[in-house]
């Protein structure tokens, strides 16, 4: 069974805020997701279905859907980090198509800044079978993804100037955006002049820590038949976990081979057909490594595909990113999925930013990496079309 | 989900399964996993093993030589330190720290020698520059 115009997302929500001071965790999953159902011009009682992963407080989905007064056919918890939402959106058309719900409502919210979660943190109990093996050795995020940088600069000749083109991109796209964190258009030397952090990284290759959320509607067709927003149907979607299995480790690329290839072979099209992409970015090396195994070039020619601008809408050939992404926008709870998917939707709406709207806007790609690009992540991918 | 910042204190946890591997870290020595079914080495230890689950495993002693696959500096912790993964001799490629370098001065492919550390009460294998 196939998910290919089985589903639409029908509604979209980000929250504004990047710092939700005296605001719980509960309350902005609900302000979400009544911003996402309002978008799509559906009640509360539509809902049938409801998704949330690590974020969500208390038991996830059964805490919530008490919270939130859901009355639920279908309900799913899967936690794969910020690339949970991705395969949120994969899981409802699925179960949309198999005729288990018709209204699927996703949410994510996150504090990192003002307190009252714990970022990334997810609600399983019990300690990481891995644990005693590599937290003595304090690995961070930020150093986990910097050894993936190195691996790439060796293998590959990738430079520093290279990825910072990825932030500059984004930064290019986050002047216009009123909500986003980091406005200022940075160039290639602001971005490898700023301090090391985790060599090879610098603090500007790094997204920035924000509070907020957001919430979708994947919908049913005859149900979005009826609605009055502009249709952004789903065309293919692949999943995956890549790890480290018995000390098996090549950090050159991630879990994207398999899960952009699933995709692409259930939508029916190729990496040459995407005209705007959104790609988690946690950090300029995730942006780089996705790319490659998502097949818009060659491994170890991501490099040269990032630099000169090439990413920027009106200027490159592969505009990403256009609300300025995780690395200037925001990236609320320290998961960049939610809001990869919600700007791929606006622009197939034609709803993007005018000054980054990309013309002709008919096919897009969201992926998302989460969890530790070094260690063990979960990789989706979706592609949509204006509908 | 591992993060230096989650580090629960309870570390090893009991788990009567690697009471050889941390008898051995007590000595000085680092065991893998060899399974017994379909013979892959593995790391980090566990009673299945991850390529076929077979519950057969027996132990094997690393010699204690590697070369860094990849490594980087977290420069804003005081004091900083280099954390890496190493492939070992034998074939599997770990989550360690080098130790005792000069952190401006490692480089992929750098042989690396292990050693044990006491690290919140447990021995730990990290590597240094080997020679």
């Amino acid at each position: 069974m196939s998910i290919k115009g089985k589903a639409y997302i029908a509604g979209i929500y980000e929250h504004p805020t990047r710092k939700a001071e005296g605001i719980p965790l509960a309350q902005l999953h609900a302000e979400v997701a009544r911003g996402a159902l309002a978008d799509a011009g559906l009640e509360l009682r539509d809902v049938d279905a409801y998704f949330c992963a690590g974020d969500a407080p208390g038991l996830g989905a059964l805490s919530m859907a008490e919270y939130l007064g859901l009355s639920l056919a279908h309900i799913d918890n899967t936690e794969t980090g910020g690339s949970s939402y991705l395969l949120h959106v994969n899981h409802a058309a699925q179960a949309i198509a198999a005729g288990k719900c018709k209204v699927a409502l996703i949410t994510l919210a996150g504090k990192p800044r003002s307190g009252g979660t714990q970022p990334g943190r997810p609600p399983m109990t019990g300690i990481p079978p891995d644990a005693a093996f590599e937290l003595p050795f304090k690995p961070t995020v930020l150093n986990l993804y910097a050894m993936c940088a190195r691996r790439h600069m060796h293998e590959f000749g990738t430079t520093s100037e290279q990825l910072a083109w990825i932030k500059v991109a984004a930064s290019h796209h986050a002047q216009h955006n009123p909500h986003a964190m980091l406005r200022e258009v940075v160039t290639v030397e602001d971005v490898v002049n700023s301090p090391l952090v985790a060599d090879p990284l610098h603090r500007l290759d790094c997204c920035v820590v924000s509070d907020g959320g957001g919430a979708l509607v994947v919908v049913a067709p005859e149900i979005m038949a009826q609605l009055k927003r502009p249709p952004v149907r789903l065309l293919g979607a692949g999943e995956t976990i890549k790890h480290n299995a018995g000390g098996v480790v090549d950090i050159t690329f991630s879990g994207a081979v398999a899960s952009g290839a699933r995709a692409f072979a259930e939508a029916g099209v190729t990496p040459a057909d995407i005209k705007y992409a959104s790609v988690y970015d946690s950090f300029t090396i995730t942006v780089l490594i996705q790319l490659e195994d998502l097949g818009f070039c060659r491994k170890g020619d991501g490099g040269r595909f990032v630099a000169d601008g090439n990413l920027i809408a009106g200027v490159g050939r592969l505009p990403f990113n256009t609300d300025g992404g995780g690395l200037c926008n925001n990236h609320p709870g320290n998961r960049g999925g939610m809001t990869k998917v919600l700007e791929a939707v606006r622009q197939l709406r034609g709803e993007a930013h005018p000054a980054v709207q990309v013309k002709n806007c008919d096919l897009a790609l969201a992926h998302g990496t989460g969890g530790y690009l070094a260690t063990r992540h979960g990789s989706a991918t979706l592609i949509m079309e204006r509908g | 989900m591992a993060d230096a910042k989650d580090t629960p204190k309870d570390v090893p946890v009991a788990d009567r399964a690697l009471e050889p591997y941390w008898a051995a870290a007590r000595e000085g020595r680092l065991l893998l996993k060899r399974c017994q079914d379909c013979g892959k080495l593995h790391y980090y230890p566990r009673a299945h093993c991850p390529f076929c689950l077979s519950d057969r495993g027996e132990w094997v002693e690393a010699a204690g030589a590697g070369t860094i696959y990849s490594w980087s500096v977290e420069r804003r912790a005081q004091p900083p330190y280099a954390i890496a993964f190493v492939t070992l001799a034998e074939g599997p490629t770990l989550l360690t720290n080098i130790v005792d370098c000069d952190l401006d001065g490692l480089a992929i492919g750098q042989p690396v020698t292990l050693r044990f550390e006491e690290r919140d009460g447990a021995p730990t294998p990290v590597f240094r520059p080997a020679g």
